[in-house]
């Protein structure tokens, strides 16, 4: 073996070779990279099960609560009294925001009700800080458990954040926004609520 | 051709031929003497050196153990839960495997956290040992994501919720989080397809990065030397007859011997817990996990497994600012991250706490304080000391635990942000010319 004659070497020649296969290699480890990457993302089967699911709501008593499931996620729907609804405007000074400023609802749902009819509260069960399901605590005051000034909502058990009846979220929370109104409209004569569907056109 | 230069292999009676076969076609000599008989380590080791070699043999104890669990185990979301019954009642031992694997993951942590604690107390981030800390602490990273996706596994409500939990953490990151979220689960909540792929992730992927992240940390820890409790460099005192360390005996026996001892006490220990008290009174394995995955109820308290709580309580303790709870995920990942600044931060003198002055001593009093604390304010809910009184100024109304853990979090940040700072400042003893005891 010689050792390489360096006089013959075109070094130029060489770095830009160097430079020309490396570059070539990146973008195909990109190239290679992409379809491991895209397997991760919701199979056409998850996507499947995100389709709009259709409840009856005729039965729900006053006060009472039910948990239905959409694309995996629990949303309740909520029966709520007057007495209920009479609360929501007075609850305003301790909101973080309480003209629901923030898109946490579909455009078509306004007001302090955040509801298509303010009797029925639909609403995702999805905390928005980290996303545990809060529990309905609709008894006033000490009954509650939440403390005397307490006006009724949701109590978040993993990290404490409190909602009204309405999904808005209490100042001091470490949740930073109001629950999220799912997409939803009625169908059957007010007897069905149809989750994950915006209303149909001109409805 | 240097192999056939070798010189033959002695002392090994019978054996000295197949060894000396093996060495000329494989470094099994220079291997052994690198790393093991002629590998000088400082002769004044203590009690702290004791869980580098242990964390190794957790490792070692989870890899096998979780080998045998995956032969019995269903990475399905229907299936998952009850396989892990299954192994726990008709698997015959399974129940002891499966012990062993979740007592593991807990001893995993104690060894680690101590390993971490001497490296803080005698300084063996310090130069020239920047990458050898560097490796540890990517280590531990790994740990982290290797025990979150395997507490995913058994699919009870405690593994469903806290990777909810933690997935939705990345969602608060501004812009991609929600994006991200969504790639990490491959479904719009944690589902079949997050359970499967954390399977792959715990059982195959993070397992070989740590394997060689495991050995990158020994291989660097062998070519600039074991620290010791002087914080001295005893290459700097070599005996001019051998050329090696004067204050240096050969790994291999002496810490071979004195590690065994140790493996010998921790595994009566590690049995004990395996036997006796493997949920630890809900500490190891928690009692909601006995509950099979709710998607539609959080359960009325949930908190991570012990040895995330600390940074757990740092992140309930930040308040949402502008709308966003991404600053209590930014705190908590950088109260993790922050370890990787420790060699640069520093500007002490000296490395030891023997000879450290009062500022540094104070500084990590308060880290060690605020660890405990927020650790155990993590496995608790927030409202566990009760609330100030309405009417207070600032804190009126709030939880007592949310200021404690607030103000824990500014000491433990002190003790990395402060310290180039306090260690340039700070009233140093002067450091022995020789290792001591």
């Amino acid at each position: 073996m010689t050792a390489i004659v360096t006089d013959q070497v075109d070094e130029k020649r060489r770095r830009m070779l160097l430079v020309a296969t490396s570059v070539a290699g990146a973008a195909a480890g990109v190239g290679i990279a992409a379809p491991f990457v895209a397997s991760w993302f919701p199979s056409a089967r998850a996507l499947a099960a995100g389709a709009p699911v259709e409840f009856d709501v005729s039965k729900i008593e006053p006060g009472q609560q039910i948990t239905v499931e959409w694309r995996g996620k629990p949303v309740w729907i909520l029966h709520r009294t007057k007495e209920m609804l009479d609360r929501l405007p007075g609850n305003a000074p301790l909101l973080s925001d309480p003209d629901c400023k923030e898109p946490q609802q579909p455009k078509y749902i306004k007001g302090v009700d955040r509801s298509l009819k303010p009797e029925l509260l639909v609403c995702e069960g999805v905390c928005t800080h980290l996303g545990c399901t809060p529990n309905l605590k609709k008894e006033i005051g000490a009954a509650s458990d939440m403390g005397p000034s307490w006006p009724g909502g949701y109590y978040c058990p993993c990290h404490g954040s409190r909602f009204d009846l309405s999904g808005r979220v209490f100042a001091g929370s470490p949740a930073p926004k109001n629950l999220v109104i799912p997409p939803y409209h009625y169908a059957s004569g007010d007897k069905v609520v149809v989750v994950g569907e915006d209303p149909p056109k001109g409805a | 051709m240097a192999s056939a230069e070798k010189t033959p292999v002695t002392g090994a009676g019978p054996f000295n031929g197949i060894l000396t076969w093996i060495d000329q076609r494989f470094p099994l000599v220079s291997l052994w003497k690198e790393h093991a008989a002629e590998y000088y380590a400082p002769k004044n080791f203590n009690f702290w050196y004791y869980f580098g070699s242990l964390a190794a043999l957790v490792l070692v104890i989870q890899i096998v153990s979780g080998i045998f669990l995956t032969m019995s185990y269903k990475p399905d979301a229907r299936e998952a839960f009850a396989s892990v019954e299954y192994i726990m009642r008709d698997v015959p031992g399974g129940w002891l495997i499966r012990y062993i694997h979740s007592t593991g993951a807990s001893f995993f942590f104690i060894t680690v956290y101590l390993h971490m604690a001497r490296g803080l107390i005698y300084g063996s981030y310090r130069r020239p040992r920047e990458l050898l800390w560097i490796f540890g602490v990517v280590i531990y990273l790994a740990l982290m994501a290797e025990a979150f996706f395997g507490y995913l596994l058994p699919w009870g409500q405690m593994s469903y919720w806290g990777a909810q939990v933690i997935i939705n953490l990345f969602g608060a990151i501004p812009f991609i989080g929600e994006p991200l979220a969504i790639w990490i689960r491959g479904d719009y909540n944690v589902s079949d397809a997050t359970l499967n792929r954390f399977f792959a992730l715990h059982v195959a992927a993070l397992p070989l990065v740590i394997i060689g992240l495991v050995a990158a940390h020994i291989m660097a820890l062998h070519e600039v030397g074991s620290n010791n409790p002087d914080g001295i460099e005893i290459k700097n005192n070599l005996d001019p007859r051998t050329g090696t360390p004067v204050d240096g005996i050969p790994f291999h026996p002496y810490y071979t011997v004195k590690d065994t001892m140790g493996v010998a006490v921790f595994l009566i220990v590690f049995a004990a817990v395996v036997f006796f008290a493997p949920e630890m009174g809900g500490y190891f394995l928690e009692a909601n996990n006995f509950i099979p995955a709710d998607p539609l109820k959080t359960p009325l308290h949930i908190a991570p497994v012990w040895y995330f709580t600390p940074y757990y309580a740092m992140l309930r303790a930040v308040p949402p600012l502008f709308g966003s709870q991404f600053p209590g995920v930014a705190v908590m990942g950088a109260a993790v991250l922050i370890f990787f600044a420790l060699p640069w931060l520093d500007r002490g003198r000296v490395k030891s706490i023997r000879y450290r002055g009062p500022r540094w001593k104070i500084a990590f009093a308060g880290l060690v304080v605020s660890f405990l604390v927020l650790g155990y304010l993590g496995v608790e809910p927030t409202t566990v000391w009760g609330a100030f009184p309405a009417g207070m100024p600032l804190v009126g109304g709030d939880y007592i635990a949310t200021w404690v853990a607030r103000l824990l979090t500014i000491v433990y940040f002190y003790f990395f942000l402060g310290m180039p700072w306090y260690t340039a400042r700070d009233k140093e003893r002067p450091e022995p010319p020789r290792v001591t005891w």
